[in-house]
């Protein structure tokens, strides 16, 4: 791991799909070594998954998403880690994290509509042991995600030239 | 009717690029490479301390010499970044850009038929504003076989017993070029035994690809005869702003300060504002940007060179200055034919003065994209021709 394998990394989060050409364009590395390097990263799991950010609102495939936070009673020898392992096998279960504050777990859901989360929620959420208390915030209107925003900026106005 | 217009305003040659920029406007779909400033926006923090200064009522003048916060940071910045040590209180002002630093300097030094050098290829506003002072601009070329770089026997062969100032601007407007502590020590020696001031515009001093800047103030003894220019503009993204400063052994910043208290009074307080919270708050997204900058940078000059423009690796700013001798057009038939033909717009170099002929200033202030489908446009022209 060193400065080169930063600077791909921040090149790939931005965009994965750039081919090795262009990236070695931009990077002065050669196209062998970027692919080993990737491949490297790859193995040992520093690079999870490459992905597409979709605005589906837009996509006439809109979601329903939840926050939902959890107040846990944790286990003996394991803490947080088996019952948050265990939520975050749910394919409605996005995103999950152990939080400071009043809740102990923050997850994101998301479903087809409202009924599907709230009978997630209900029906396989809040029943679990040790899960002592349940606060569902429904997401109304997502501004931005992942660093990436999704209202339409205006375009700067730029002169053609300047010196 | 007399003519009103003065012998001096008169003087001043008519912009090198009118006529590309009526051409411009009559197009769609064209992609500039022509525009000298960061095609970022100004990182969010800044336009919210500005937006916030005003909503408490920040919007009177400032002193003179600008805000007491922002020169007791930029003083300490200037410190620990560049061992550059000046006074915020009496050897420093705050100006509306560098564009407004180089004026006012200019003007606090230049007597009546004083011969100015300026080191070009060069920004377009040096030679005008000595002129408007009443000197003589004197070319120094810097040439591509030097990387651009001043030559110190170049330098001593265009000083007369006229000559009082060198105008320098390194990271380079338009060539990239970068002057290094090693490279400015045989410049400084020559400074000193001739007696002549320097007035070194380090605008660019951010944005450096290979190597960290070297302060011209900070070579030799070149301190005690040099006035440090340099701003906010490109660094963080903030040309709109107008900030920038002068910094510069007292006496000669007095002389600045009157100046400026008469015909700026004092630079915008939102910029002032928002140049305190850029010193503060901002140095990840100017490195995100100077990151950025470096990529294009690299695509773009193997891009140039692959299609046949020879072009020299640019160590700092944002413009990449190929040479376009091999084609057989001079660089203002290249940059006219590629804005009809192919819908990209480039500054001709020789706008920029002396050395600037035969080359193009391409700025890389675009995005990636923009960036390469620009090199196959010119592509397709040059295999055109
Ligand atoms: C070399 C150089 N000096 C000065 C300026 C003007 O800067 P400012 O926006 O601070 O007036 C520019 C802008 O393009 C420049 O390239």
């Amino acid at each position: 791991m060193d400065d080169k394998d930063r600077e791909l990394l921040r090149i790939l989060e931005e965009n994965s799909r750039l081919s090795v050409e262009e990236i070695g364009s931009m990077t002065n590395l050669i196209p062998a070594e970027i692919e080993a390097r990737i491949h490297a990263l790859e193995e040992s799991k520093i690079i999870r998954k490459y992905t597409t950010v979709i605005n589906w609102e837009k996509a006439g495939n809109a979601e329903v998403s939840a926050i939902i936070e959890l107040k846990v009673s944790p286990e003996r020898d394991f803490g947080y880690d088996r019952i948050a392992e265990r939520l975050s096998r749910f394919k409605e279960v996005r995103t999950l994290r152990l939080i400071t504050g009043t809740y102990d777990l923050q997850l994101m859901v998301s479903g087809k509509n409202m009924q599907d989360v709230s009978r997630f929620v209900s029906e396989h959420v809040a029943p679990m042991d040790r899960i002592r208390e349940t606060a569902t915030h429904i997401v109304m209107k997502s501004y931005k995600e992942n660093g990436n925003t999704l209202f339409e900026q205006q375009e700067a106005e730029r002169l053609p030239y300047s010196f | 009717m007399r003519n009103f217009v003065s012998d001096r305003a008169r003087e001043i040659p008519p912009s090198g690029i009118r006529k590309f920029f009526d051409l411009v406007m009559t197009m769609d779909d064209v992609i500039s490479l022509g525009v000298g400033e960061p095609d970022f926006r100004t990182p969010w923090n800044i336009c919210e301390s500005g937006i916030y200064s005003i909503e408490q009522g920040v919007t009177s003048y400032t002193s003179n010499r600008g805000l007491q916060t922002l020169r007791d940071a930029l003083s300490a910045r200037l410190a620990s970044q560049y061992q550059l040590k000046y006074s915020p209180d009496d050897e420093m002002i705050i100006t509306t850009g560098v564009s407004e630093a180089l004026d006012i300097a200019v003007r606090a030094i230049v007597n009546p038929g004083d011969e100015i050098l300026i080191a070009e290829p060069s920004y377009v506003s040096y030679a005008p504003c000595v002129t408007l002072a009443g000197g003589t601009p004197v070319p120094v070329e810097c040439t591509e076989e030097d990387h651009f770089r001043l030559n110190p026997d170049k330098l001593l062969e265009k000083i007369t017993p006229k000559t009082r100032a060198l105008i320098i601007n390194f990271p380079n407007n338009p060539t990239g070029a970068v002057m290094k502590k090693e490279d400015l020590e045989p410049i400084a020696d020559i400074l000193s035994d001739k007696d002549l001031l320097l007035i070194s515009d380090e605008v660019y001093s951010e944005l450096t690809y290979e190597s960290s800047h070297t302060a011209a103030a900070t070579v030799k003894d070149l301190w005690e005869r040099t006035i440090t220019l340099n701003g906010f503009s490109k660094a963080y993204a903030m040309t709109g702003w107008r900030v920038g400063f002068l910094c510069a052994p007292k006496d000669i910043c007095d002389a600045a300060l009157k100046i400026h208290q008469y015909v700026m009074l004092c630079a915008p307080v939102m910029g002032q504002v928002g140049a305190v919270e850029a010193l503060r708050s901002a140095e990840d997204e100017k490195t995100s940007m100077v990151n950025e900058y470096r990529l294009r940078r690299n695509m773009f000059v193997a891009g140039l060179n692959k299609i046949g423009l020879t072009c020299h690796v640019p160590e700092g700013a944002f413009y990449a200055f190929p040479s376009v001798r091999g084609t057989g057009l001079s660089d203002v038939d290249f940059a006219e034919r590629l804005l009809k033909e192919q819908k990209v717009a480039v500054v001709p170099g020789s706008v920029f003065g002396r050395g600037g002929d035969y080359h193009l200033r391409c700025a890389y202030a675009v995005s990636r994209k923009d960036l390469s489908e620009a090199l196959t446009r010119m592509e397709t022209f040059i295999s055109g021709l």
